[in-house]
């Protein structure tokens, strides 16, 4: 019998937030100053009070407590791949750091066995200022390895990430992925035996993502090694994790085999219109609304048809640089497509405080099946990350124009491509020469 | 045997101290980027900490000792006896500076990954060392300069340096603390390190204020600091104050106590204020 690596009791995490009383709504109906005044020297005395106590200081007119974990219990045993999803706000990060040590539970209690390393970031505490080798040596110390194991690893860190040219180059000259391909490599060469990961899956280009998902495998399925896995990327999480845990709430919702817990995530979202659950509060711009306007009703599109996705994005301030990215996935959670409302290219946000964006699909290409949008709003590449919804707004395309000996099967192919048949003489010769149409004799009947 | 790791509320970190000489070679490293980050992109890059102390003493000389006439120790030059003052004062001022914005400076690091938090603070006030290490090189010059050589006092100076860091950890480590709740704590350290530096005994012997006044004026740590680097490399020249050094050492024991405890207390819940 194996030996459990992390047995997590009863973690709860507590977190104060305050809440502002707005001027018109809520008591203060009519706003006098002698209101807003008594009301500013309360809270000042109240905070005040707390800095004499040494206690956390909330802004705000009322406190709230929020309970970002609350009674999430699980064990993993040793060299056990566990997946972790959940919509943002669920509670994964958090559980994360508790586990990383970053931050500690209000209630509850863990036992990790072994040495843990977790990696919430890629190239956390990277320096623009110092060259590529530096940041090696540093983000490797902050991760936790010594300076031996990093001289060991350091060819083979460089030729991962195919830096080696700019090995002494400043990494603030670096090209985004550039940055993220070193980070990412110096993190991948970690070795310890308790593996914790966020999120680190989803950076670079295509290319560089599958080098990484397979380093991910390898890291994996190393013997003995028990890691945890939150992402996003469902498709990451089924392929590597054998076992997930869905969290909601800060509960855990369900605990089993990957490919149920997978489903049982997106089946929660078969909505085509995401609504910002209520509640949640945000200082930085966030996406209030997506509506997915399908042809039919019951989110049902039929092909052939312009289809559109509206996303309301509120936002205190005017947005200087915004980047929104729209991302159309599969049943299988494979991306088939992006439309991307990128700065500089495209502006939005500059004005009010609510900015409606509409991506329209004069026709698009998508094969019958069922699909998900993810949508990211964030600043350029290496900013700041305002909102990211994976799995929401759930649509169907179905195709009943044309008649066909063979049913297209929901989500058998990616796309349907514009193409036509047609017949020549097979005994010419120029037609084997150029390889056309050879089999040309089932015509497609539009 | 794997060593196991448990995560409780409440439970106050029995190995933290361990902990810490565990994660030494991160406060290396640390310490390392610091000081390799600093002179980058500068043109003349190290000579910063010569041109500094420099200029200050040679202000310092010509309006307390020119211009004012204060006495000096003894028949010790006044330029040296000023720079006596000034080395262990960047040390104190810098280290409190960068220190207790140390914390806030590594948001990334902190809300991303665990090592004791202790490390982050004390390895900038190293960074603060080196350029006092590099600083002293002008004192060499000065003693060859007057040729003022020093006695045998000289082999104590390295108690009155560690004391000069020991009093600019302590209240760092408090303030550094307060900065991650509250960020009014950041505009407080430009205007103590100014205050200080007028209140401090820098560009005058601290023989010129009252007897009856002394002990009250040693309640300063720097005070102490600065005599004691004076006794050492002036040759004794000022009659070291005992009871001012014992108030002052008695200051900066209290705020490293103080400044430790108060960051212990509230580092676990760093990551979640900062």
């Amino acid at each position: 019998m194996s030996e459990n690596a992390i047995v997590v009791e009863n973690l709860s995490k507590r977190y104060l937030i305050g809440h502002r009383l707005s001027a018109s709504g809520g008591r203060f109906k009519y706003t006098a100053l002698r209101d807003i005044i008594g009301r500013e020297i309360s809270n000042f005395t109240r905070k005040a009070a707390d800095v004499v106590r040494g206690r956390q200081v909330v802004q705000g007119d009322e406190i709230e407590e929020f309970w970002a974990l609350k009674n999430v219990s699980f064990e993993v045993k040793q060299g056990e791949v566990l997946g972790i999803v959940g919509r943002n706000g669920a509670g994964k990060s958090t559980l994360l750091k508790i586990l990383s040590r970053i931050t500690e539970p209000t209630e509850g209690r863990i036992s990790l066995r072994g040495r843990v390393s977790s990696l919430l970031e890629v190239g956390t505490g990277f320096h623009p200022e110092l060259t590529g080798r530096e940041n090696i040596f540093l983000n490797g110390a902050i991760l936790g390895m010594t300076q031996r194991e990093i001289r060991r690893k350091f060819d083979e860190i460089v030729a991962f990430a195919g830096v080696d040219k700019f090995l002494d180059t400043p990494v603030k000259h670096y090209s985004s992925g550039m940055y993220v391909r070193l980070a990412f490599a110096v993190a991948a060469h970690l070795d310890s035996d308790i593996m914790i990961v966020d999120e680190v899956l989803a950076v670079g280009d295509h290319e560089f993502r599958q080098k990484c998902l397979a380093k991910m495998n390898n890291i994996a399925s190393h013997q003995g090694r028990t890691v945890l896995l939150v992402s996003h990327d469902l498709a990451a999480v089924s392929e590597m994790a054998i076992r997930a845990l869905l969290v909601e709430g800060g509960r855990v919702a369900a605990d089993g085999n990957v490919a149920d817990i997978v489903s049982r995530y997106l089946s929660r979202d078969a909505d085509a219109i995401y609504v910002r659950p209520p509640g949640q509060k945000s200082s930085t711009p966030f996406i209030n609304r997506i509506e997915v306007c399908t042809s039919e009703s019951n989110a049902v599109h039929r092909f052939g048809e312009p289809l559109e996705v509206k996303i309301w994005i509120q936002h205190d301030a005017p947005i200087e640089k915004g980047c929104l990215t729209l991302n159309v996935h599969n049943q299988h959670q494979h991306a088939i497509f992006d439309a991307l409302a990128h700065y500089p290219y495209f502006r939005f946000g500059n004005s009010q405080n609510k900015t409606l964006l509409i991506c329209k699909l004069p026709s698009p290409k998508l094969y019958v099946g069922k699909y998900y949008l993810s949508v990211h709003l964030s600043e350029p590449p290496g900013g700041d990350l305002y909102e990211s919804l994976d799995g929401v707004c759930m649509f169907e395309v179905t195709r009943t124009d044309r008649t066909s000996l063979f049913p297209r099967l929901s989500g058998e192919c990616a796309y349907f491509e514009e193409y036509y048949w047609e017949t020549a003489d097979a005994d010419t010769t120029e037609h084997y020469v150029t390889h056309v149409a050879s089999h040309s004799t089932l015509q497609d009947v539009d | 045997m794997q060593d196991v790791i448990i995560i409780e509320a409440g439970r106050t970190e029995r190995h933290y101290w361990l902990d810490l000489w565990r994660y030494r070679e991160l406060f290396r490293v640390l310490a390392w980027r610091d000081l390799s980050v600093r002179y980058k992109q500068t043109v003349i890059g190290v000579l910063w900490a010569l041109i500094r102390p420099f200029l200050t003493m040679l202000v310092f000389t010509v309006i307390f000792g020119r211009i004012a006439k204060l006495p000096t120790d003894g028949n010790a030059p006044y330029a040296l006896l000023v720079f006596a003052g000034i080395l262990p004062w960047t040390l104190f001022s810098t280290g409190l500076s960068e220190a207790s914005n140390s914390l806030i400076n590594n948001t990334s690091l902190i809300s991303k990954v665990y090592f004791p938090r202790l490390i982050v603070p004390i390895a900038t006030v190293v960074v603060a060392f080196v350029d006092f290490l590099i600083s002293f090189c002008i004192l060499i010059l000065l003693i060859v300069w007057y040729w003022f050589l020093p006695d045998w006092r000289i082999i104590v100076l390295p108690i009155f340096v560690l004391l000069a860091f020991f009093a600019s950890v302590g209240p760092a480590l408090w303030i550094t603390s307060l900065n991650v709740k509250y960020r009014d704590f950041r505009y407080v350290i430009p205007f103590i390190v100014q205050f200080g530096l007028y209140v401090s005994p820098v560009g005058f012997s601290s023989s010129v204020v009252p007897a009856q006044w002394r002990l009250l004026y040693s309640l300063n740590p720097m005070v102490g600091v600065i005599d004691g680097f004076r006794w050492c490399i002036l040759r004794g020249q000022n009659e070291l104050y005992l009871p001012g050094l014992l108030a002052s050492g008695a200051v900066i024991a209290f705020f490293l106590w103080f400044g430790v405890r108060q960051f212990r207390k509230t580092e676990k819940s760093f990551a979640d204020l900062i």
